[in-house]
């Protein structure tokens, strides 16, 4: 922070940086000749999809890596020639921070304080400091392995920062932390950067947040696509974004409609309506949406960065696929009445209550969101369903069945996808896909008829003899659908199927969801993603094991208009909840 | 370390890290307490070389004083168990069920040649399928008639002499206790154990949790973080070093004849071998499987196998005998038996010593030439 | 139902069999071990350094002696002038035994008085003191008998023939090598297993199988069967190595002998399945694998005898598998038993193989997270 006298340089200067790897009998460049800078003071965005390279491009600045070509120059040294120097004064925070689960708070932050030379002497000033920054004071007698995940990246930030540092790293610091905790994360990065000077580089695949960015570096695939102010990007969409609403007409409909209409680069729900952006920046008629005069209406809204980000990508070639038509739908039993009913479920790890009596119906061919924070009971709520976990107490049917006692033949009729990839990893595509054709009992002919299926709908036929878990993490999740879709089945579990998804595979994912929704399968799925939460006909919001509000996405927001914000968005209107129970919570211990 | 305070306060701080994480991993205990004091206790007590009570089949067809006195004298000794049986065939059954080792067979003309003048025959069959064994129990069987030989031609009046009398010395274990060697062989089998299974695997954790990327971009050096695993780990692998020769001494009664100090020297040699071990193998594995794998394969069987602690490495064809000079264990063991049973014998000592300090330093070496501070 | 087994078996040797590494570790050490062990694990000694510490210079000394060079188990390695030179030969492992004769050695004997032979063993080693000690005596024994008939000694009163039935030179690589394909069997069969669930719970792909329609048994049987098949094949080829490298005899029936190892087999299977059911991590699963491997492989008489362990140790031991296998394995091979006489030891694996599955199959569904 005494480096005024070269204030004016940037932080941080990649000239031609080349990183290529081999390995599995081939080779991927990681990055292709990216030249690029990150001026002092600010936030800058590395934002990307899988396999940009955003991951890369930070082990090269911390010196973990060395690059083939090029040369990186990291506040003002050659990263190359001095990568100690480089460590001392540089922060880095990797995408899974390896902080030691089996030490406490304080331990972590005393190792650390150690390896950066932070003097004993100045200890208790930082470490006050920094408890102020991440509000971890009073869990610093508590295991790192026992912290909620937005708990674990603080952590992993302070002790990135126990020494103050120039310039920081932050490899996706928000991945799979629920909005409140990414709020948070986000006041403490602006506080370091006005209060303290730093300059903080940081990637992310969440587009709300290259907004928040005050500089944006864009990679795809290895390359620089572009490096400028959010909204420069922005900019050019100018007059190319739009509101449609068709009172008559299923939304999900509508996006499909609207989809394949030749003006429309775009479409995707929000709340009631379909977002819209166009090729050109012009306004189009309804009779160019495919639609007459009075079904549709059309309304300019702002441009977003995310559009930018998805044109820029399309430019590049990027194709998203359209599924195929829906098809006959079979319904095993009745086509009506509740599918799921959960009444006053609970659930109890030792004392704590991981679910405390929650009560929800999940009606035939729903899509229904479970939304809320790391730790609120989602997961487990979603294992007692699938019969993977018995519940402590209350009723739970799934098809009418209890899925821990039922024959077998019940579990044929769901389908499954766990939160982490969970097929075989050493398995190639087509194997997996086989394997749970066999294991779901279909025919050969059948069984042959749906891989070729799988392959052709989810775009996997030219990796079909790829190790699956080498793939990209979006392929992965394909796969992932695929296989839980193999034998048809009429109930659908997702938990956390998106997580850490760039945002046009997760855009894919969900046109496919939507066209399940429209064969009348129903589908329970577990998210954080607020936008995603939007695609949902009904949303249950949990927190500490209850339920604190069910409705359709529009009405929760309804609920939650205020005079000096009466246009929340789903998001805003979640935070609010939680921070009321919170309160509740408080004044309860207090009482 | 040469840059002073700020090296040995990052030292300090790995060291501390590592202490908490086997404080409260009982894993790491496991290996290194529990896993030494299960291994010792089922050596110490469960096995045995020394054939004891041995069941022998006794087929006297026709009973006399002679027969008595000689199937007295198996009654009477403490290494056998005999049965009677009355036919050689229901004795050859018995034989064939694995119930007795081995058959004693009087003859019914057993008698009758005895008093002619002999020599009257007595057949021993013995099953030689475990051929160990066998030769233990005919050496038994042998000692025993022998003796009663010698006693029954006296009472006879007569006088039995054999060319050659031999005088067994077995020096430094008269008794013959195979515990006694058994023990200090295992220990050094357990100290390969701790050290390379433990440290190998916890290097390999660090990479799988991603905490060494995290480490790695700090100031801290390479040296430190090797040193930072090799202090904790040797500490702990000295407790269990201890442990074991406190169990051999007061629990399964090996005499210590040589100085503990020399003992403990010679033990902390090993241990850097060992653990320079364990780290190479995290070199190579960056996962806890393939760690445990490798460790399993390339140290753990080979120290029971090839180090000399239960079959004698002179014995083994040349090839097999030149592996042997690559396992640190071979050095150890002799050590070990020696300073145990024998006493300080200093050239021993001092030639195993070399040889382990050789075979530390080469392994340290490797792994300081194999690991980067970089992740490729 | 066979199709979802099916299913599982393909999918389990995929996994098994597709990664090179993998593919490595099932089937180069266990060779390797084979190789090695065969060689190295034997109680028979061979070349053994002796010195001799001769004070006679008569013939009787010198024949003796000749005896013992003409043994392959001995070499000599020196010779003895002084009293004072054994205790350093010895302390320092230069040699493991002294043979020391005396200066009136070849004058009482030819007076008809014992010779007095003094045998110096190295004790540190118990077990090769011993075998040492029986071999001394065997020359010692052939080399008096020998001399009775020459000089006309009086025989002795009673003479003892020993006879050995199934290994007549008591060779222990016979004993040993038998004992390997027990070992390394249980070994491949544990490895394929126990990691085999606590991988699939680590990467959560087993949360996946049990929402598919498969029953646990099915789960079951499609884990065990690679297990077994890898377990025969493996088992098989070290059978045929046994014979036709080791030239270990084999004269009973092959049926017998595959009987007890399909039986085994299952046995290891199920404890595997039962160690990777208990286990949350593959590292867990790793330490229980061994924890079980080790007192498996002390306490089964592959080394050492189970008549010479403790009553109580004894009892524990019939809870082992390889005990029951290690008795079949010998005696087809070198015995050549009938399957009629190995029921005994048939039906104490098939035991602890069904019993192990059913505990597994359990806990599949029903173990605490």
């Amino acid at each position: 922070m005494a480096e005024t006298a070269n204030s004016q340089d940037p932080a941080l200067v990649l000239e031609g940086v080349r990183k290529r790897f081999s390995g599995g009998g081939r080779d991927v460049i990681a990055l292709d000749g990216v030249s690029a800078s990150v001026k002092r003071g600010m936030v800058t965005g590395l934002i990307g999809p899988d396999a940009a390279g955003k991951t890369t491009l930070m082990r090269l600045v911390a010196g973990l890596l060395l690059p083939d070509e090029g040369q990186i120059t990291a506040l003002g040294l050659d990263v190359r020639r001095s990568p100690l120097e480089v460590q001392s004064s540089l922060g880095y925070m990797p995408q899974r921070f390896g902080l030691y689960e089996d030490l406490t708070v304080q331990e972590n932050l005393d190792l650390y304080a150690d390896l950066q030379n932070l003097p004993p002497g100045d200890r208790a000033e930082r470490y006050e400091q920094l408890m102020k920054l991440t509000g971890l004071a009073p869990f610093t007698g508590r295991l790192a392995g026992a912290l909620s995940g937005g708990m674990k990246q603080k952590l992993g930030l302070a002790c990135s920062l126990v020494r103050p540092k120039d310039l920081l790293l932050l490899d996706e610091p928000t991945v799979g932390v629920d909005p409140l905790s990414r709020r948070e994360l986000w006041d403490i990065v602006y506080n370091l950067v006005e209060n303290h000077g730093v300059t903080v580089l940081l990637s992310t695949a969440y587009l709300d947040e290259a907004e928040s960015c005050q500089e944006v570096i864009l990679m795809h695939l290895g390359k620089l696509l572009d490096q400028g102010k959010p909204g420069k990007f922005t900019e050019t969409m100018a007059g190319r974004s739009f509101m449609v609403t068709a009172p008559g007409m299923n939304k999900r409909q509508l996006q499909r409609k609207l989809g394949e209409a030749p003006p429309v680069l775009d479409a995707l729900i929000l709340g009631e309506g379909v977002r819209v952006v166009t090729n050109e920046a012009q306004e189009p008629t309804p009779a160019d949406l495919g639609g007459q005069d009075d079904d549709l209406s059309i309304e300019a809204v702002p441009p977003r960065f995310e559009d930018s980000f998805v044109a820029m990508l399309r430019e590049q070639g990027q194709e998203v696929a359209t599924p195929s038509q829906p098809s006959e739908q079979q319904c095993a039993e009745s086509c009506d009445g509740p599918v799921i009913e959960v009444e006053n479920l609970k659930r109890r790890f030792g004392s704590f209550m991981a679910v405390d009596g929650i009560s929800f119906v999940v009606e035939h061919g729903e899509v229904l969101g479970l939304l809320g924070a790391n730790g609120a009971g989602k997961s487990t709520t979603f294992r007692m369903l699938c019969g993977l976990l018995p519940p402590s107490e209350g009723r739970l049917l799934v098809a009418g069945h209890n899925l821990r006692k039922a024959a077998a033949k019940a579990r044929q009729r769901i389908g499954y996808m766990a939160q982490r990839f969970s097929l075989y990893a050493n398995l190639s595509v087509k194997e997996n896909l086989r394997f749970f054709a066999r294991v779901y009992g279909l025919n050969i002919q059948r069984r042959k008829q749906r891989v070729q299926w799988a392959l052709e709908e989810f775009e996997l036929a030219e990796l079909a003899n790829a190790t699956s878990g080498e793939l990209p993490l979006g392929y992965k999740q394909r796969l992932a659908l695929a296989a839980a879709l193999m034998h048809e089945p009429e109930i659908l579990f997702l938990d956390e199927p998106t997580s850490g998804v760039d945002p046009l595979a997760r855009r894919e994912f969900w046109r496919r969801i939507n066209a399940l929704a429209e064969q009348k399968v129903t589908v329970l799925v577990t998210t954080h993603f607020m936008e995603e939460a939007e695609y949902c006909d009904r949303v249950v919001i949990m927190d500490r094991g209850k339920v604190l509000a069910e409705g359709t996405p529009e009405a929760i927001k309804k609920a939650h208009r205020t005079e000096e914000d009466p246009t929340p968005t789903l998001e805003d209107a979640f935070i609010a909840l939680i921070e009321q129970n919170k309160e509740i919570i408080q004044k309860e211990q207090a009482a | 370390m040469s840059r002073g305070l700020p090296g040995w306060r990052r030292l300090k701080g790995l060291i501390r890290k590592e202490s908490y994480q086997i404080i409260r991993d009982p894993s790491s205990i496991a290996i290194a307490f529990v896993l030494p004091a299960l291994l010792l206790f089922l050596f110490g007590y469960g096995v045995s070389l020394d054939a004891k009570n041995v069941p022998i089949a006794l087929v006297v067809e026709q009973p006399s004083p002679a027969t008595a006195s000689l199937t007295g004298d198996f009654q009477d000794s403490k290494w056998f168990e005999p049965k009677h049986f009355n036919d050689i065939h229901s004795a050859q059954e018995a034989l064939r069920h694995r119930e007795v080792m081995g058959i004693l067979w009087l003859r019914s003309n057993f008698t009758r040649e005895l008093f002619s003048g002999g020599p009257a025959p007595i057949g021993l069959f013995l099953n030689g399928v475990d051929g160990n064994t066998a030769r233990i129990v005919a050496g038994y069987v042998q000692g025993v008639w022998g003796k009663w030989l010698v006693r029954y031609a006296q009472s006879q009046g007569r006088e039995v002499t054999l060319p050659v009398d031999v005088q067994q010395r077995i020096w430094f274990n008269p008794e013959v206790r195979s515990t006694n060697f058994l023990v200090p062989g295992l220990i050094a089998v357990i100290m390969t154990l701790i050290g390379a299974l433990l440290t190998s695997m916890v290097v390999a954790r660090e990479w799988e949790r991603g905490t060494m990327e995290a480490l790695l971009v700090t100031p801290v050096r390479l040296r430190e973080i090797l040193l930072g695993k090799l202090i904790p780990y040797f500490v702990l692998g000295m407790g269990g070093q201890i442990l074991s020769v406190a169990m051999a001494v007061w629990l399964f009664e090996v005499p210590l004849r040589g100085s503990l100090w020399v003992l403990m020297g010679v033990s902390a040699l090993f241990l850097l071998a060992a653990l320079g071990m364990g780290l190479l193998i995290s070199t190579v594995a960056h996962n806890q499987f393939v760690a445990g794998q490798l460790a399993i394969f390339t140290t753990f069987l080979p120290a029971f196998i090839l180090s000399g602690f239960i079959f004698d490495i002179g014995s083994m064809p040349g090839w097999v005998q030149a592996i042997t000079h690559v396992i640190a264990a071979r050095y150890f063991v002799q050590v070990l038996q020696s300073v145990f049973l024998a006493g300080n014998v200093w050239p021993v000592i001092l030639m195993n010593s070399v040889a382990l300090v050789i075979m530390a330093m080469l392994f340290m070496g490797l792994v300081r030439l194999r690991s980067r501070k970089r992740l490729e | 139902m066979f199709r979802r087994i099916w299913a599982l078996v393909v999918k389990e040797f995929l996994a098994l069999l597709k990664d090179k590494t993998s593919r490595m570790t099932l089937i180069i050490p266990p060779l390797f071990q084979l190789l090695i062990f065969s060689y190295a694990a034997t109680f028979d000694l061979n070349q053994v350094n002796y010195a001799v510490f001769n004070q006679d210079p008569g013939i009787a000394s010198r024949e003796l002696l000749g005896y013992f060079k003409g043994s392959p188990a001995f070499k000599l390695a020196d010779t003895m002038e002084h009293q004072e030179q054994i205790a350093p030969a010895i302390n320092d492992q230069k040699v493991l035994m002294v043979l020391h004769i005396p200066q009136d050695f070849t004058r009482n004997m030819l007076e008809g008085r014992s010779g007095q032979l003094q045998v110096i063993i190295d004790g540190r080693n118990s077990n090769t003191a011993m075998v040492l000690f029986g071999y001394v005596n065997t020359i010692v024994t052939s080399f008096s008998t020998q001399w009775s008939q020459d000089h006309g000694w009086a025989s002795p009163p009673a003479e003892l023939k020993v006879r050995t039935w199934f290994n007549p030179n008591l060779e222990s690589r016979w004993f040993i090598v038998p004992g390997i394909v027990g070992l390394l069997t249980l070994v491949v069969a544990l490895v394929v297993t126990a990691l085999s669930v606590a991988r699939e719970r680590e990467a959560g792909t087993f949360d996946q199988l049990l929402v598919t329609p498969l029953h646990p048994a099915e789960i079951l049987i499609g884990k065990a069967l690679p297990g077994i098949i890898i377990g025969l094949a493996e088992g098989s080829l070290i059978v045929f190595l046994t014979v036709n490298m080791f030239g270990v005899p084999m004269l009973g029936g092959l049926g017998a002998l595959y009987l007890g190892m399909a039986l085994f087999i299952i046995s290891a299977v199920g404890l595997g399945l039962m160690i990777s059911s208990i286990a949350v991590t593959q590292q867990q699963a790793l330490l229980g694998a061994f924890l079980f491997l080790v007192p498996a492989v002390i306490l089964s008489g592959f080394a050492t005898p189970i008549a010479n362990m403790p009553a109580l140790v004894q009892k524990l031991t019939l809870l082992n598998p390889l005990r029951y296998f290690l008795v079949i394995v010998r005696t087809v091979f070198l015995e050549g038993a009938e399957m009629s006489l190995l029921l005994p030891l048939y039906w104490p694996m098939a035991v602890i193989g069904v019993v192990t599955m059913i505990i597994a199959g359990w806990l599949f569904r029903n173990r605490l997270y």
